[in-house]
């Protein structure tokens, strides 16, 4: 039996002890990981609980990611609760095994320290590697901060294993911004989030000879197509048990989290919309432009997938011009953020000045004046009724001016 | 909001101090950021960490920094670093080194007209601590400086953010901090 680790009401962690204490408490049956930077310390920290004996479950040490997910796998099939960690090119090295795990419907929980991809060789955050896993079926939460981290991450396990649900998870932070900056945590205490997840609940489990099932088949054109489709429909339906866990982490917590996360929308004429740590310095920059009298806001993804679609539609439904910031080289076309969001406005009837930044490539500093830009450009923008700037933009780029559309 | 950038090299300490820093402030009611730039800097090369102090919860997550105080914790990083950056007209810079405050702005004629301070973290931490980690000498001389806290009560503090240490390195740190506090000018 574990030994109850000691918590005081506040803690001053990084996003990276915010998720390791998150993985302790939800009593990880298998974590099978390989360390990678900037996730490394919470594989690392998870380690030292165990050595501590503060962990009752199995800790794998494999010799790559894809191991390290096939190790998640097979433990999930079996029948208990397996987590593990990555970043960037682990992530990478582990796309093929995270196809394996949606499709055969196993809540895995991965937390995602997020980091550019090569080349070139960057350690830094960026959103490449939460862009690359936006197609394989997981479920995609999106923290702003370690506090956030550490909620999603408890709150990864309650929805994935739920019965309508029995999907991966993957809870995102923002590399170094999140990942190595110690703030302000609130953590529950062990036996609050250990009730609060609740007790693992078999599906299909391998090790039930009883009951013999076999996963990872192969079906080909006979039932696969209705095999994803079926995924998909349970991926899209998923959003009222999401809806369901963060109302009673709220009633617990009093911390609420919805689909959508909206500052100052309700009479914005412009918005920004990112994600990660840029949503709270966006925050402070919308409030220095509403000084100057221009109604700036907003708005960000509690939950990057499934895409909560209408509700985007509806909280930008009266704004004039929206920037989408996407901190990923989108390789050819607009960012992801772009795409889907004019796709929401425009199924609602809604057509304002969209615009496009690229932004914080390989962990470039993303500053509040930088964000302020932004918003001036919104500004004349809406004034005028038009786009008065190129339609996709780099933020922050040295060198010359880089401009589609 | 109090921000704080801290210049070391990897190894030193200043990670540690910031996060120590950090936790004493916090438990006072406080908000608090600590962070760092790291690449992928090896032990020695010069690196900087931050805090961010407020009475608010912080959002601020751009690593610019306009410092109220800048940390010197090695002392050739006065020579080599840009210790000077995006400074407001009233930062206030304590820096490790051997030298007088008079000597010290000689040889470094930037710090001219700007309010320095002076504490020889690296001795202080070789005769108590018995290594060269300057950091936690570093947060006496800042305690002493910003007047954030009492000596007592931040020894205080600090004994429970390193809490997991052997009593002998506990007391030996308890005696850094007094002497930075006592020594800086």
């Amino acid at each position: 039996m574990a030994k109850k680790y000691e918590l005081n009401e506040l803690e001053v962690w990084d996003g990276n002890m915010a998720a390791a204490q998150a993985l302790r408490q939800a009593d990880v049956d298998v974590l099978a990981a390989y360390p990678i930077t900037p996730s490394t310390p919470i594989v690392q920290n998870y380690s030292k609980f165990l050595a501590d004996g503060y962990v009752d479950g199995d800790f794998i040490m494999v010799e790559s990611e894809h191991s390290a997910m096939s190790g998640c796998v097979a433990a999930s099939a079996a029948g208990v609760r397996a987590a593990t960690a990555t970043s960037s090119q682990g992530f990478a090295l582990m796309v093929e095994v995270l196809y394996q795990a949606s499709g055969m419907r196993l809540p895995i929980v991965l937390t995602v320290v997020n980091r550019a991809l090569a080349a070139p060789l960057n350690v830094n955050g960026d959103h490449s590697d939460m862009y690359l896993g936006r197609d394989s079926g997981w479920i995609q939460l999106c923290s702003y901060n370690p506090q956030e981290a550490y909620d999603l991450t408890l709150m990864a396990f309650k929805i994935g294993e739920d019965l309508n649900v029995r999907l991966p998870v993957m809870v995102h932070q923002d590399g170094f911004i999140c990942s190595h900056t110690a703030q302000n945590v609130y953590p529950l205490q062990d036996e609050e989030a250990a009730k609060f997840i609740g007790e693992f609940k078999p599906v299909n489990t391998m090790l039930d000879v009883a009951n013999p099932v076999t996963h990872g088949v192969q079906t080909e054109e006979d039932w696969h197509f209705e095999h994803k489709a079926r995924q998909h429909n349970d991926l899209m339906n998923s959003f009222s048990t999401i809806k369901k866990v963060f109302d009673e982490f709220k009633d617990l917590t009093g911390r609420e989290y919805d689909f959508v996360y909206k500052y100052k929308m309700d009479d914005a004429d412009v918005a920004i919309f990112a994600l990660g740590t840029t949503v709270e310095s966006a925050r402070i920059a919308a409030d220095q432009m509403r000084e100057q009298g221009i109604k700036a806001g907003v708005i960000s993804l509690r939950v990057f997938r499934p895409f909560p679609f209408n509700e985007v539609a509806e909280a930008l439904k009266d704004v004039k011009a929206v920037a989408t910031l996407d901190r990923s080289a989108p390789g050819g076309t607009f960012g992801a953020l772009y795409n889907e969001v004019s796709a929401a406005l425009l199924a609602h009837g809604k057509n304002p000045v969209m615009l496009n930044y690229i932004y914080g490539l390989g962990g470039r500093d993303t500053t509040i004046d930088m964000l302020k830009e932004v918003y001036k450009e919104l500004d004349e923008c809406a004034k005028a009724g038009e786009a008065k700037y190129p339609l996709q933009q780099f933020l922050g780029l040295r060198g010359p001016k880089l401009a589609f559309y | 909001m109090l921000e704080i950038r801290w210049h070391s090299r990897a190894g030193q300490g200043a990670v540690t101090g910031a996060k120590g820093l950090a936790d004493v402030v916090a438990n006072t009611g406080k908000y608090v950021q600590a962070f760092a730039f790291y690449g992928s800097a090896k032990r020695g090369a010069a690196m900087t960490a931050y805090n961010r102090v407020d009475e608010e919860p912080i959002l601020n997550h751009e690593k610019y920094m306009r410092p109220d105080y800048v940390l010197v914790i090695d002392p050739g990083l006065t020579y080599t670093a840009d210790i000077t950056a995006n400074e407001k007209e009233n930062t206030k810079y304590i820096i490790t080194t051997h030298l007088s405050k008079e000597e010290l702005i000689k040889a470094q004629p930037k710090l001219e007209g700007k309010e320095v301070y002076v504490v020889d973290c690296m001795q202080i931490s070789l005769d108590t601590i018995g290594r060269a980690i300057p950091n936690t000498p570093m947060l006496g001389a800042l305690m002493k400086v910003s007047g954030m806290f009492e000596l007592d009560y931040f020894k205080e503090a600090m004994k429970k953010v390193l809490s997991k240490f052997p009593q002998k390195i506990i007391d030996a740190n308890m005696a850094a901090i007094e002497r930075a506090y006592n020594e800086v000018k």
